[in-house]
């Protein structure tokens, strides 16, 4: 738990001023697109455009420096697990077998070099948009705006409460980490497994518990100012949609439809450089 | 004529999972623009009174009702809660469950969104409402940047902002400081005379509710109404002790030096007694208590030099702070909320490393100790039994601390057999938690802590919340641990009675430092600190001030020591 | 999801994401395979689906692990968000069943909860988590597959235990029994 979360600053750039829900518009799209694309070509553009939106955003090194690296470490590792798993997968996909170097199973292929190359591509594609969402959007905000996109007010208000109450819920858990650590109680990574799953408990119980009674207090508190009184509800954080607003959200749709006839023109989600 | 905004016509109510009725024939008429303060122990049935004006009861929480209530003249029980709600507005006592919204503004706004009052509407009201309770500066605040006492008044514009007729408060006083309280009852008279509105606190804490100026004053037991009379007839009577609800401790004084109050002394607040027929009676008494022998200080345990600590390198949380505390001490440690009092026990404890300064154990310097080894020595009691328990029978609670350790199956037995005895336990040993009260659940995590047998024990808010008779029965408890066992024991608290009645020193953080580090009695009679630490000086100050004593400091140890020995005998 | 949907889920839905995002990192290492753990959430949410019910459930599973990604992670994997929303949502189906907070967490439920909770996890896992890895990111089917039948394993292993036991518990202190004596 050392490490910073990711949250949100407000700056004052275009980006920053943007409805939440032009930005989960925009960040559904983007996902999509590289979801459903292996295309390299696209991925390269959309690694661009994400560097450069990120450096609009002014967001700072030092807010998701901590993160990126951990992300980089994950990578890493998936990416040396699926040459270990299959280290011909690219053969399949782009039918031609290129040995650079070895021979047998582990012979090292071009073609896998180029498929772990496009999921390497993929994941930079995503990361950064999911930076720029979460540091460039008042969370307050956000939950006013998903109303708009069609999810039901009783969804959006318990995303408001999760945020609301994730700080909350975190200061609890080091206070009962703490004070169960003094009475010799230790999450720590040696020992067998039944005691670890033990010492877990004596955190995890104390901590689940009292916030199942906060439930209550809630829902309560929530009932004796009218919640659900009627279908809608009006939100004092909406914010109008402006010019911004929707050529952004025109452009985030247009460019996830130019970017999957592209990707599928040749009847392959794959871009294939090999024949 | 006034017109009552509130009646019970001999009305009963039983709750669906309960066997017997929690109140009985309640015959009750709050009139409009009235303020009413009601008071009982826990359980008496005063939160089931003010569900029952809020209609939680019978919409929420289901029962048999006989009789009526009229709230605004509509029959409760067939007035839809969502109706009530825009007639009677609820500052519950829990503010960090009341507090929905992300942000003040957000959370004030709450009921407006949901009446779906539009946005621009919205920002006028949620404006005009923060303005009334001092918020306006704090629009944008997220609740964890709030103190305890700003998001009671933003959880009061979050009801005001309807423009309710009847403001509820549940217990408004319970987790403030004096000195915020004070403010809080204040500003609930203030908008009380601004508006007209009619007030209804419940609350415990008496002394402190009484400055809000209230009409009258009605007292619950065991589900009925003892009592329904204005603060001065109350206190020239002995229904709040027998009832066990604290009195004024300028009341108590002079009901111990001999006085009888009648109604016209005005004895209600402080600042309208006349105190002037009783002056000589009580300047006799106190010349008649014995001189005070101060006890010899026993060996060093604990002692804390320079230390030091700031999160971000910057802004320092402590600075300096230097105090010694002695064997078998009972020490409190207090300061207004966010002073540093949690930084210093999370410093002492070893969760935090101080940037300097160091902290000494019999001696010796424990920074090279880790958390767990310093748990040995200095225990930790988290205000929340709650937030602390996590086995579901006693003695599994209690053994766990040992369990850890290593110790033999055998020795744990007899470790936690005899802890249970000191603890007054021994005879639910083989009970489950849930069937306990708050108060026993309390015990059993003093008790898990006590079987580790530490130099040192640290309570953190130990009877935050609890009414007189639950407060007196933790202390005494903690008292007798103090006595029994000979540890040490140091708390933190914003209880100005329970420094008063139960500790020999009490060390005060302002700002990050030390203030004060004296007797309580000395404490509590100084405006200059009383006002820096957000205390409140005692009303034994003017107390004796009024009667021409000039040594009110000298009083009130005087009067402390006279309850204690009261107290010990009965 | 309008009117079925009452205030308390609305707020269990919120406090449970809340609950699962913060134990995101709660995790117990085993010691036998590298690199994998017991996901101390995976039985939280097991807990809090098998208390609401399946809209609770499947919020807490989606939400709770696309915010909890999110935040510590910087990422968010579809493939394996779906699975912990169709988890949530299947244990929850049954939640009438468990008599949670009717104090009637027994043997019998216990066994059901077990059986429920495994095949629930298997088609999460075994099923739907490496095909949507396909699907999306072309991985390799040997190392999905693999990859699902890990996490399968461990979180029917935590939940097994710590969810079981956080029901037990929960089932426990939600009834109050009344016939208890002192003794001496």
């Amino acid at each position: 738990m050392g490490r910073k979360l990711l949250s949100y600053e407000q700056k004052d750039t275009w980006i920053d001023r943007l409805c939440g829900v032009t930005k989960l518009i925009f960040f559904l799209c983007w996902s999509i697109t590289s979801m459903m694309t292996y295309d390299t070509r696209v991925l390269i553009i959309m690694l661009v455009i994400s560097i450069i939106l990120f450096k609009i955003s002014k967001t700072q090194w030092s807010q998701v420096g901590s993160v990126f690296k951990f992300i980089l470490f994950f990578l890493c590792i998936n990416i040396i697990a699926i040459y270990l798993f299959s280290p011909a997968e690219g053969v399949k996909i782009y039918g031609t077998e290129t040995i650079l170097l070895g021979s047998g199973r582990y012979a090292l292929r071009a073609e896998q070099l180029f498929y772990e190359f496009n999921i390497i591509l993929k994941y930079f594609t995503v990361v950064p948009s999911i930076f720029i969402f979460i540091v460039t959007t008042n969370p307050s905000e956000f939950a006013a705006s998903m109303n708009r996109v069609g999810i039901g007010y009783n969804a959006g208000y318990a995303v408001a409460i999760a945020l609301r109450y994730i700080p909350d819920i975190q200061g609890d858990f080091r206070k009962i980490r703490n004070a169960q650590m003094a009475r010799g109680i230790e999450m720590s990574k040696k020992g067998k497994l039944t005691d670890r799953i033990k010492s877990t408990t004596a955190i995890i119980f104390p901590l689940v518990f009292s916030s199942m009674g906060r439930i209550d207090t809630i829902s309560t508190a929530m009932e004796l100012r009218s919640f659900g009184r009627h279908k809608k509800r009006t939100w004092y954080m909406a914010r109008p949609l402006k010019r911004n607003d929707y050529i952004t959200i025109a452009v985030s749709v247009l460019f996830m439809i130019i970017a999957l006839v592209i990707t599928y023109a040749d009847g392959s989600r794959f871009y294939n450089p090999f024949i | 004529m006034k017109k009552p905004v509130i009646e019970f016509v001999n009305f009963t109510f039983k709750y669906r999972t309960q066997v017997e009725p929690t109140l009985y024939d309640i015959d009750l008429k709050i009139y409009e623009g009235e303020k009413i303060l009601i008071i009982g122990p826990s359980g008496s049935g005063k939160s089931t009174l003010s569900n029952c004006i809020n209609g939680l009861i019978p919409h929420i929480y289901t029962g048999e009702m006989q009789g009526d209530v009229y709230i605004c003249g509509k029959k409760l029980s067939e007035t839809s809660l969502f109706d009530i709600s825009c007639m009677v507005g609820t500052v519950l006592q829990d503010t960090d469950g009341q507090f929905i919204g992300l942000t003040v503004a957000e959370d004030i706004a709450f009921a407006l969104e949901n009446d779906c009052v539009p946005q621009k509407e919205m920002f006028a009201r949620v404006d005009e409402v923060a303005a009334t309770v001092e918020v306006k500066d704090l629009l944008e605040s997220h609740p964890g940047e709030l103190s305890g006492g700003q998001k009671q008044r933003v959880s009061m514009a979050g009801v005001m902002v309807r423009d309710v007729d009847i403001l509820l408060f549940d217990e408004p006083l319970a987790n403030l400081d004096p000195a915020t309280g004070k403010r809080a009852v204040a500003l609930i008279d203030e908008i009380q005379k601004n508006t007209g509105k009619t007030v209804v606190i419940i609350e415990h804490r008496l002394e402190d509710a009484l400055f809000c100026d209230a009409d009258r004053i009605i007292m619950v037991e065991e589900g009925r109404i003892t009592a329904d009379m204005t603060p001065d007839e109350l206190m020239s009577t002995d229904i709040l002790i027998r009832a066990g609800v604290r009195e004024p401790l300028y009341v108590t004084a002079l009901k111990s030096a001999g006085v009888s109050l009648k109604p016209e002394d005005e004895a209600g607040q402080i600042s309208t007694l006349h105190v002037e027929p009783y002056a000589e009676t009580v300047r006799t008494w106190y010349h008649k208590q014995p001189e005070h022998q101060k006890d010899t200080p026993g060996d060093e345990v604990l002692s804390v030099r320079d230390l030091s600590f700031s999160y971000d390198g910057n802004k320092k949380v402590l600075e300096d702070v230097s105090f010694t505390i002695h064997k078998g001490e009972m020490v409190a440690i207090v300061g207004k909320n966010g002073a540093g009092k949690s930084t210093l026990s999370n410093l002492i404890c070893g969760f935090i490393a101080p940037d300097r300064g160091e902290i000494r154990l019999n001696g010796e310097d424990i920074s090279p100790l880790s958390v767990k080894e310093r748990g040995e020595r200095i225990g930790l009691v988290m205000q929340n039994p709650n937030q602390m328990i996590s086995k579901s029978m006693i003695y599994e609670e209690v053994a766990l601390g040992l369990q850890v350790r290593g110790v033999p199956e055998e020795e744990i037995k007899e470790r936690v057999n005899s802890v249970l005895k000191i603890c007054g336990l021994y005879p639910y040993r083989n009970w489950p938690i849930s069937a306990l009260s708050f108060g026993q659940k309390k015990r059993v995590t003093i008790a898990a802590i006590l079987i580790l047998e530490p130099d040192i024990m640290i309570l953190d808010e130990p009877t935050a919340g609890q009414d007189y008779r639950h407060y007196t029965e933790i202390m005494e408890f903690v008292k007798e641990i103090n006595e029994k066992s000979d540890t040490t024991l140091i708390m933190i608290t914003h209880d100005m009675h329970l420094m008063l009645e139960y500790t020999d020193r009490a060390v005060v953080i302002a700002d990050g430092h030390l203030l004060a580090d004296s007797t309580p009695a000395a404490i509590l009679t100084n405006d200059a600190i009383t006002d820096k630490a957000y205390l409140k000086r005692t009303s034994l100050y003017d107390l004796s001030k009024a009667c021409g004593i000039d040594d009110a400091d000298g009083f009130t140890e005087a009067f402390i020591r006279y309850e204690r020995a009261h107290r010990e005998e009965g | 999801m309008k009117n079925k949907f009452t205030i308390q889920q609305v707020v269990a839905a919120g406090i449970g994401t809340a609950l699962f995002v913060v134990l995101t990192e709660t995790q117990i290492p085993v010691v036998i395979v590298p690199n994998t753990a017991l996901q101390v959430r995976a039985a939280l949410l097991a807990f809090i689906a098998a208390v609401y019910g399946p809209v609770v459930g499947g919020i807490v599973g989606l939400l709770g692990h696309a915010l909890g990604d999110a935040f510590f992670y910087g990422s968010v994997w579809w493939s394996w968000v779906i699975p912990d929303a169709v988890f949530g949502v299947i244990v929850g189906l049954f939640s009438k069943k468990f008599l949670i907070r009717e104090g009637g967490f027994g043997g019998k439920q216990i066994a059901l909860f077990n059986i429920i909770q495994v095949v629930a996890n298997a088609i999460a896992w075994i099923l739907c988590a490496p095909i949507l890895d396909i699907l999306i990111y072309a991985e390799p089917a040997n190392k999905v597959f693999g990859q699902g039948a890990v996490a399968f394993i461990c979180n029917a292993i935590i939940i097994a235990v710590l969810g079981t036991l956080l029901c037990f518990a929960y089932s426990k202190i939600s009834t109050k029994s009344s016939s208890l004596q002192k003794e001496d």
